[in-house]
C-alpha cells in the first residue's frame, strides 16, 4: 500500500512538468490518419465532400470514394425537389469531382435558386442558396447566376447581425450565434461575388468592423490559442468550440477573399488560431478532422496574415551525447518558410528565472534539413529544467507583413546528465554514546555488498552526496531505501538530505514496532532517481520511460532506463529485536500477487450448522402410542362414570345450535391443525375471526337455552 | 419376640389406617357430583400426557426445545382451566354462586381455543 501511494506521488511529479505541449505542424501522420479515418463508404453527400475535401488539402493521391457511385448520388440530389443542404453539397462534391452534367440541370436549378431568394428569410437558407450559385458560378461559366438586387440580399442578411458582430439564424430568434457568423460572412461574401453592380463600400466595411468585433469576443489558452466558444442557442444544433472557430475561420477568410483592402486584425490572433487547431493534434472524428484541416488550409493561405510554426524535434537533451538544440519553423502544414532567423532570446532554469545561461544568441543555418540550430550548450549549463525563449526574425521587411511569428516563445528544455555519487558510507552505532561499531565505505557504482549485524539498541548510518556533472549539489525526485524483510515484508524510508548530503539515520529502537518485531536478515536497497537523470530519446517516450521506471520498480523487475538512475542491493543487515509484545500488531499477509487477481476466485465452501441429534425413530413411535394411553384412559373413565349424552337437547332448533356449535369447534380445530401445517399468522387469524364470529353465536346460544331449561327445572 | 410381635401388628395397623382413610377418602369422593368427575378425569388426563412428554425430553433431549415447550404447556394449560372451570361448577363453592355453570363452560372453551391459537404458533 505504501509502496503504491509513494509511486503514484513520484508519478505525478515526474508527470508534471511535461504537461506543456508545442504544437506539431500537420505531417505523414495526418495523412494516414485520414487514409484510416475517411475509409468508410460516406452515407451523406456532406460526409463525402469532407472526405474529398480534407484529401484534396492533403494532397492525397488515392480517392476516399467510388467516383461513379457518388456522381450518380450527385445527380440524384441535383433534382427539383431536393432540399437546398442536398443542393449545396452536391454541387460541393462535384466541383471537386467534376462529374458529368448537363449544363440544363445547372440552370433549372439556378433560376430555383434565385426565386427562393427572394422570398428567404432565414439564414441557413440564404447561406445555402447563395453558396450555391457560387459554386454554379465556377462550375459553369454558361448559366447567368448574377444576382440583380444584391445589394438588398446583402442588406437582408446584414439585418440579421448584432452590436457584437455575432448573427442570428432568423428575425424571430433573439439570439445570437457565433457559428452563425461564419456562415453570414462566407454568404456575404458569395453576394459580393455574384453581385452584377458594385456593392456600396460602405456597407462592406460596416461588416469589416464587425468581424473585428467578432474577434473581440475571442477567447484565449494558456499558451497562446485563441478559439471561439459557443454557448447553446435554441433552434440550431450544438457546436463545439472546434467547428464554431472553423466557421469563422471559413467565414473571414472568404470575405477576406473577395473584398480589397485589409481586415484589420494581428497577426497573434490568427497564429492563435493556428495553435488552436494544431493543438487538436490527430482528431478521431471525422467531422472534426474535417474542421481542422481545411481551417488550417485557410490560415495557411489567407491574405490576413500567415501563421509561422516553431517545433521541436525533442525537448531533452543529453549533457553526456552533446545533442544539439534544433528547431524548426515552418507553415502549418509543414512547407518551408521564407528566409529567416531564429533568435534565442534567452534561456533560464526554472529555478533562477533572474539569471540567465544564455543572452541573445542566433541560430545557425542548415540548409539541406531545414533546421536552426545551436551549435554547442554554453559550459555553466547544467542538468534541470530550463525555459528557452525563442524569437523568429524574417529577413524580408516585405514578408513581416504577411507572416504572423507570434513574438516570443517560450520553450520548455529538459537537460539531463550522469549524476557522480560520492562519499557514501553506512554505519552501525551505538545508541547511547554514538560509537561507530563497524564502518562501511560503499562505491554505489560498483557491485560490492555489505554485511551488517545489528540489535535494537544501535543504530544504523547511510549516507552519500550527489553532485551534477558541473559539481553542483543533486537533489533527485526519489531517493528512497527499501529494508526487504525474508518474508517478503517491505518497509520504505525516504532519504533526506541536510545541505551536501544524503543521509538516513536508523534508530531500531524506535522502529521495532514499525518492523512487527521480525528479526532476522534484511536486504537493503537503495533507489536514487529522477527525471533529468534518466535518458531516453523523445520527448514523447520519455513520459512513458520515466515512469515505466516507477512502475517496473513497483512491480520489483529489474529493468532500467537508466542514464545513472539507479536501484541497488546495498547489502544484508541482521537484525536481533525483542520478542513481540502480546499487544503489537501483526505483520501483514505477503502481497498478493498482481496477476493472480484475474484468475479465477478460490471456490467458496459455505459452513452449515451440523443439523442437531434426533432420537431414534422407534422411541419416538413407541411414545406417540403412549400419549393415546392417557386419552384411552380417559374415556374408560368416562365410561365408568356413566356419561351420557341424554342432555343434549331433543327439540330441533336448539340440537341445530348445538351441533352447529360443536361443528363450529371442530372447524376451529382444523384450522389449528391447517396453520401448523402450511397457513401463516395473517390468514389463520382472518379466518379464525369468522369462525370465532360463527361459534360464540351458536355457543351463546345452545348455553343460555341450557342455562334456561336448568332454571326452570330448579324452579320448578 | 415381643419386639417382632408388636412391630408386625403396627406396620400393618398402618397399612390398615391408610387403607381406612384412603377408603374413606374414596367414599367421600364418590359423593362429587358426575360432572365435576368428569373435569376431574380430564385433568389428570392432560396431567399424565404433560408427565409423558416429561419422560421423553428426559430420555432424547431438549431439541427442538420450542415444540417441547408448546406440548407441555398445551397439557399443563388446558389442565390449569379445567381446574378454574371445575371450581366455577362446583355447587359447594359459595364464591361462584350466581355464575352459570354454561357461563363458565364458554369461558373454558374461549381460554382454550386462545391458548392452543398460541400453542400451535409456538410448535414450529
Amino acid at each position: 500500500m505504501a509502496t503504491t501511494a509513494v509511486g503514484a506521488a513520484f508519478l505525478l511529479l515526474l508527470l508534471l512538468p511535461f504537461s506543456i505541449s508545442i504544437p506539431q505542424p500537420i505531417s505523414d501522420s495526418h495523412r494516414s490518419a485520414a487514409s484510416n479515418l475517411f475509409n468508410q463508404i460516406s452515407p451523406s453527400l456532406e460526409d463525402a465532400y469532407e472526405a474529398l475535401r480534407v484529401f484534396e488539402i492533403l494532397a492525397i493521391e488515392k480517392k476516399p470514394l467510388d467516383t461513379a457511385d457518388t456522381c450518380k448520388k450527385v445527380l440524384e440530389n441535383l433534382g427539383s425537389s431536393s432540399p437546398l443542404k442536398d443542393v449545396f453539397y452536391a454541387l460541393k462534391v462535384n466541383g471537386i469531382l467534376k462529374c458529368n452534367i448537363d449544363g440544363t440541370i445547372f440552370k433549372d436549378i439556378a433560376s430555383r435558386l434565385k426565386a427562393t431568394l427572394h422570398d428567404a428569410s432565414t439564414l441557413l437558407d440564404i447561406y445555402y442558396s447563395v453558396g450555391s450559385l457560387v459554386l454554379i458560378k465556377d462550375q459553369a461559366s454558361d448559366v447567368d447566376v448574377l444576382l440583380t438586387d444584391a445589394n438588398g440580399i446583402f442588406h437582408s442578411i446584414k439585418a440579421l447581425s448584432q452590436s457584437d458582430g455575432r448573427w442570428r439564424y432568423s428575425s424571430d430568434n433573439p439570439e445570437s450565434s457565433t457559428y452563425a457568423s461564419g456562415l453570414a460572412l462566407e454568404g456575404l461574401s458569395g453576394v459580393i461575388s455574384l453581385a452584377s453592380s458594385e456593392i456600396d463600400q460602405s456597407k462592406v466595411s460596416i461588416v469589416k468592423n464587425g468581424i473585428v468585433k467578432l474577434f473581440d469576443s475571442i477567447e484565449k489558452y494558456d499558451d497562446g490559442a485563441f478559439y471561439f466558444d459557443e454557448k447553446f442557442v435554441r433552434g440550431s444544433e450544438p457546436q463545439g468550440s472546434l467547428s464554431t472557430t472553423s466557421s469563422v475561420v471559413r467565414g473571414v477568410n472568404a470575405f477576406a477573399a473577395v473584398t480589397s483592402g485589409k481586415i484589420n486584425l494581428p497577426g497573434d490572433t490568427i497564429l492563435g488560431l493556428a495553435k488552436f487547431f494544431l493543438s487538436i493534434g490527430i482528431p478521431g472524428d471525422a467531422k472534426d478532422f474535417f474542421n481542422q484541416v481545411e481551417s488550417l488550409s485557410f490560415l495557411d493561405s489567407n491574405r490576413i496574415s500567415i501563421p509561422l510554426i516553431l517545433s521541436l524535434p525533442e525537448t531533452v537533451y543529453s549533457l553526456t551525447k552533446k545533442g544539439q538544440f534544433k528547431v524548426k519553423v515552418s507553415t502549418v502544414f509543414g512547407s518551408a518558410a521564407p528566409p529567416l532567423t531564429v533568435k534565442l532570446v534567452r534561456a533560464f532554469s526554472t529555478g533562477a528565472k533572474d539569471s540567465a545561461i544564455i543572452d541573445s544568441k542566433e541560430l545557425q543555418y542548415n540548409q539541406e534539413s531545414g533546421f536552426h540550430f545551436l551549435d554547442s550548450f554554453p559550459k555553466n549549463v547544467d542538468v534541470g529544467t530550463y525555459v528557452f525563449v525563442l524569437e523568429i526574425v524574417l529577413h524580408d521587411s516585405e514578408s513581416e507583413n504577411v507572416y504572423a511569428t507570434g513574438g516570443q516563445i517560450h520553450v520548455p528544455i529538459y537537460v539531463i546528465g550522469v549524476i557522480k555519487v560520492g562519499n557514501a558510507e553506512i554505519a552501525v552505532l551505538d545508541s547511547d554514546l554514538g560509537n561507530v561499531e563497524t564502518h562501511n565505505t560503499l562505491d554505489l557504482s560498483g557491485n560490492d555488498i555489505v554485511s551488517l549485524s545489528a540489535n535494537h539498541l544501535q543504530k544504523l548510518r547511510l549516507s552519500f552526496q550527489l553532485e551534477t556533472p558541473n559539481g553542483r549539489v543533486f537533489k533527485p525526485h526519489q531517493a528512497f531505501l527499501k529494508l526487504h524483510h525474508e518474508t517478503k515484508i517491505e518497509h520504505i524510508f525516504l532519504v533526506g538530505n541536510t545541505g551536501k548530503k544524503f543521509e538516513i539515520i536508523f534508530d531500531f529502537l524506535g522502529l521495532v514496532e514499525k518492523l512487527f518485531y521480525l528479526s532476522g536478515k534484511y536486504d537493503i536497497e537503495l533507489t536514487v532517481g529522477d527525471a533529468v537523470m534518466v535518458s531516453c530519446t523523445t520527448y514523447y517516450f520519455k513520459v512513458t520511460c520515466s515512469s515505466l521506471i516507477l512502475l517496473y520498480r513497483n512491480l520489483n523487475k529489474n529493468i532500467l532506463f537508466q542514464e545513472n538512475s539507479f536501484s541497488r542491493l546495498l547489502g544484508h543487515v541482521e537484525l536481533d529485536l525483542p520478542e513481540a509484545p502480546e499487544k503489537a500488531a501483526r505483520p501483514p499477509l505477503p502481497p498478493v500477487d498482481p496477476y493472480s487477481r484475474y484468475g479465477p476466485n478460490a471456490e467458496i465452501n459455505h459452513i452449515f450448522r451440523a443439523p442437531e441429534k434426533r432420537p431414534p425413530q422407534k422411541l419416538s413411535l413407541v411414545f406417540l402410542g403412549l400419549i393415546l394411553l392417557p386419552f384411552i384412559g380417559f374415556l374408560v373413565g368416562l365410561l365408568r362414570l356413566g356419561v351420557n349424552l341424554k342432555n343434549f337437547p331433543g327439540s330441533t332448533v336448539p340440537a341445530t345450535f348445538a351441533t352447529l356449535f360443536h361443528l363450529g369447534l371442530a372447524a376451529v380445530l382444523l384450522l389449528y391443525v391447517l396453520f401448523w401445517l402450511k397457513l401463516d399468522l395473517f390468514t389463520t387469524l382472518k379466518t379464525l375471526g369468522l369462525l370465532g364470529v360463527f361459534t360464540m353465536f351458536f355457543g351463546h346460544r345452545i348455553l343460555s337455552y341450557l342455562a334456561l331449561t336448568s332454571t326452570k327445572l330448579k324452579s320448578a | 419376640m415381643a419386639r417382632t410381635s408388636s412391630s408386625s401388628p403396627s406396620s400393618s395397623s398402618i397399612t390398615k389406617d391408610a387403607q381406612d382413610l384412603l377408603r374413606a377418602l374414596w367414599s367421600a369422593y364418590s359423593a362429587t357430583p358426575t360432572n365435576l368427575k368428569i373435569i376431574d378425569l380430564y385433568v389428570a388426563f392432560a396431567v399424565f400426557t404433560a408427565l409423558l412428554q416429561v419422560v421423553y425430553m428426559a430420555l432424547v433431549g431438549t431439541f427442538p426445545f420450542n415444540s417441547f415447550l408448546s406440548g407441555v404447556l398445551s397439557c399443563v394449560g388446558t389442565a390449569v382451566l379445567a381446574v378454574c372451570l371445575r371450581i366455577q361448577v362446583n355447587k359447594e363453592n359459595k364464591e361462584f354462586k350466581d355464575l352459570a355453570p354454561e357461563r363458565a363452560f364458554a369461558d373454558f372453551v374461549l381460554c382454550n381455543v386462545v391458548l392452543h391459537l398460541v400453542i400451535i404458533n409456538f410448535l414450529g
